[in-house]
């Protein structure tokens, strides 16, 4: 099977659009450990055969989900950092509707957990997913309620450490086969999720669940500029398919720039 | 320690044969300059194959040299002419080889674990070990433990179920698989945790031994062995048999797409064997479904049916294949699966939704629980563990026993119910 495609983008900043960030000074910080709530009557048909849901959408049913899988990978390609990372909470309600022929435009109410600082905030967000060939990237516009933490510190601390060039970064299969990241490691693992995220945002669909699996390998490269500069392999799992998806990745980071994706090719999956 | 990783890299080299016998290591101090400069000619002679072990420095610094066993006789003779005196430190060098060889082989023994108390449950295990494992637990509970080996895998390896059974003749049963995908280590891992949790349990907790006394329970942990191994030797993330597709380099067929239930249906169990989803050439040609679908035909009085995936925090009910609802949904829906999820979340807070398959993950044709379930199996279910995709199938080994303890709670519940359905 030959592969799919082959994207080169310069990409100067993360895609979507711009989202109004949040005033509140409300300090929500839920304690993600509480105790279920009552979980929306599964029950409740959505619409029978191949015809996606329309309407108000059972937040627990797939429709739902995938879409705000996609405000997850949208907040951290905007928000993400080795210090700053969204984890999917929940789904709050949804509703989606079809836009004349151009596609269909979903509305979330969700819940983010930033991983990290363990800290949960409500976000609203509106993901609209085009219709036709060749096959476009959703559109995500999404306003959260707190201010995110401070992580520049941590952030300088590291980018410092890795800039004097004593020892650039070379690591392979994070985490590990059980599931085991070194510390000293940590850092990188969560940056390469956030670069994987661009990846992830640029290839979802109505019919795709991304998460991702594992760095198969990332490498430090030297550079003149003043930004860390990184080529690594991804694997990509996609939930709905189940396929592992392949992805050569160069992007570069700093505390002031963010990250920024300068490559990305998807690759043949080995034979087997 | 050191020395024994010096012998143990010796022994690599000389691939257990027997190079060393009768060589000696002796200690040699030269007096004086003149013995000095004749040692250091010796270090030069290629002919006695010499190895010294600390080389020629100073006068009065001790020397240590191995002399093979056909020159050490000629050597002594000369180091005496020479009025150089030595000392054996090794008399024979392949007797200590030996001596260690047998030292780290009774470390490497203690290593494994002489019974399932000894049992690492925070760590994922190898095929063998978790055969080693099922072997333990019968041997140490004969009255409760039994195993039935149901068929062989592609790769001929053994398709082991454990039975727990207080007695009785063919009693209802329940029925549990963990494995059936072979990167979800963390459901091969629970079912160990399980196995050893129904062994310890029975007599002490209530709603167990209450079950026990009144059914079987059926458990096979490495439902996929052939993919299990080769997520150990070569990748991952392996998903599927290892049984080589004809006319196609791509090997394996999803194991739960190739039950009798839809099969092959349109829409994601997709007819490429490249696929991660194939579903093989017809339902039930995989051994590995095969001889499940056979040994629960035959023992005909299973009454629950639980196959465990991972990741994404369900527990659902059939169907996956059809928008139809599962004729039993309200009773599955709001007396039990509802209260599975509540009593798993009640140990950390772990949340899990719960619904049919095909509402809430995906349209999947020749599932086990769709099978099952129209066998008659009313209480077919299926998992999918943690996390929600942060880990996904690389879950950290420290959330073995925590995701184990808590999905045991949902288990209870489902096999509790099963027990006072008297269908």
């Amino acid at each position: 099977m030959g592969f799919r495609g082959f994207i080169v983008l310069v990409v100067l900043m993360g895609t979507g659009g711009s989202p109004t960030a949040a005033v509140s000074l409300k300090d929500e910080s839920a304690h993600p450990n509480f105790v279920t709530r009552e979980q929306k009557d599964p029950t409740v048909e959505e619409g029978r055969g191949d015809v996606m849901a329309t309407g108000e959408l059972n937040p627990s049913h797939f429709p739902a989900r995938r879409a705000a899988k996609v405000v997850q990978h949208y907040l951290n390609t905007r928000y993400g950092s080795p210090y700053r990372l969204f984890g999917l909470e929940d789904v709050h309600s949804a509703t989606a509707e079809d836009v004349a022929d151009t596609g269909r435009r979903y509305h979330l109410q969700i819940s983010a957990h930033e991983i990290i600082s363990n800290r949960t905030q409500k976000c609203s967000a509106d993901v609209f997913f085009p219709r036709g060939e060749p096959t476009q990237p959703p559109e995500v516009k999404a306003s959260c309620e707190e201010l995110l933490q401070n992580t520049t510190a941590q952030e300088e601390a590291l980018y410092q450490r890795y800039k004097e060039g004593h020892s650039l970064l070379s690591a392979q299969y994070i985490p590990d086969s059980q599931g085991h990241i070194e510390p000293d490691v940590m850092p990188f693992w969560h940056l390469s999720i956030v670069a994987s995220s661009f990846i992830m945002l640029h290839e979802s669909t109505e019919n795709t669940l991304y998460n991702m699996a594992q760095v198969a390998q990332i490498t430090q490269l030297e550079t003149e500029r003043k930004e860390l500069k990184f080529d690594s392999h991804m694997l990509l799992h996609d939930m709905v398919s189940q396929e592992i998806l392949h992805w050569k990745l160069l992007f570069t980071w700093s505390p002031a720039e963010g990250i920024k994706v300068q490559q990305m090719q998807q690759i043949p999956k080995p034979n087997h | 320690m050191m020395r024994l990783l010096m012998f143990a890299a010796l022994l690599v080299t000389v691939h257990c044969k027997e190079l060393f016998k009768g060589h000696q290591v002796l200690q040699i101090i030269p007096k004086n300059d003149a013995q000095l400069a004749f040692l250091k000619d010796l270090e030069d002679v290629l002919e006695f194959e010499l190895d010294f072990w600390k080389g020629v420095t100073a006068v009065s610094c001790p020397v240590h040299v191995r002399a093979p066993f056909q020159f050490l006789q000629l050597l002594k003779r000369i180091l005496k002419r020479k009025d150089i005196s030595y000392v054996p430190m090794i008399d024979d060098l392949q007797a200590v080889l030996d001596e260690e060889q047998k030292e780290i082989e009774l470390f490497a023994r203690s290593l494994k674990p002489k019974n399932t108390d000894s049992f690492n449950y925070s760590r994922y295990h190898k095929l063998s070990e978790i055969y080693s494992f099922q072997d333990m637990l019968v041997a140490e509970n004969p009255n409760l433990v039994s195993k039935i080996v149901i068929g062989q895998s592609y790769e001929a390896r053994p398709l082991s179920v454990l039975k727990f059974s207080t007695g009785g003749t063919n009693r209802r049963a329940i029925w549990i698989d963990t494995g059936i995908h072979a990167r979800e280590w963390i459901t091969q891992a629970s079912g160990i945790w399980f196995a050893k949790k129904i062994v310890t349990d029975y007599g002490r907790d209530p709603i167990l031994t209450d079950i026990l006394n009144g059914m079987d329970i059926l458990l096979e942990i490495v439902t996929n062995p052939d993919g299990y191994e080769y997520t150990h030797t070569t990748n991952r993330l392996w998903r599927k048999s290892r049984k080589p597709n004809p006319r196609s380099n791509c090997i394996g067929v999803d194991l739960n797409r190739n039950w009798d239930s839809g099969f092959g249906g349109k829409v994601f169990s997709l007819f490429n064997p490249c696929s991660e989803t194939y579903h093989g050439p017809r339902a039930h040609s995989e051994s590995e479904v095969k001889s499940i679908v056979d040994f629960v035909k035959t023992h005909g009085n299973i009454k629950a049916f639980i196959s465990i995936h991972a990741y994404s925090q369900l527990l659902m009910y059939p169907y996956g294949h059809t928008r139809n609802p599962a004729k039993d949904q309200t009773e599955l829906v709001q007396n039990l699966a509802q209260r599975a999820v509540k009593d798993l979340a009640s140990l950390y807070g772990t949340r899990y939704r719960y619904g049919s398959i095909i509402s809430t993950i995906y349209q999947a044709s020749g599932g086990s629980i769709d099978w099952a379930y129209d066998q008659g199996i009313k209480y077919s279910y299926t998992f999918e563990l943690r996390d929600t995709g942060r880990y996904g199938f690389l879950l950290p080994s420290s959330q073995i026993i925590p995701t184990s303890e808590e999905t045991w709670l949902a288990l209870e519940a489902i096999m509790d119910r099963t027990l006072k359905d008297p269908f």
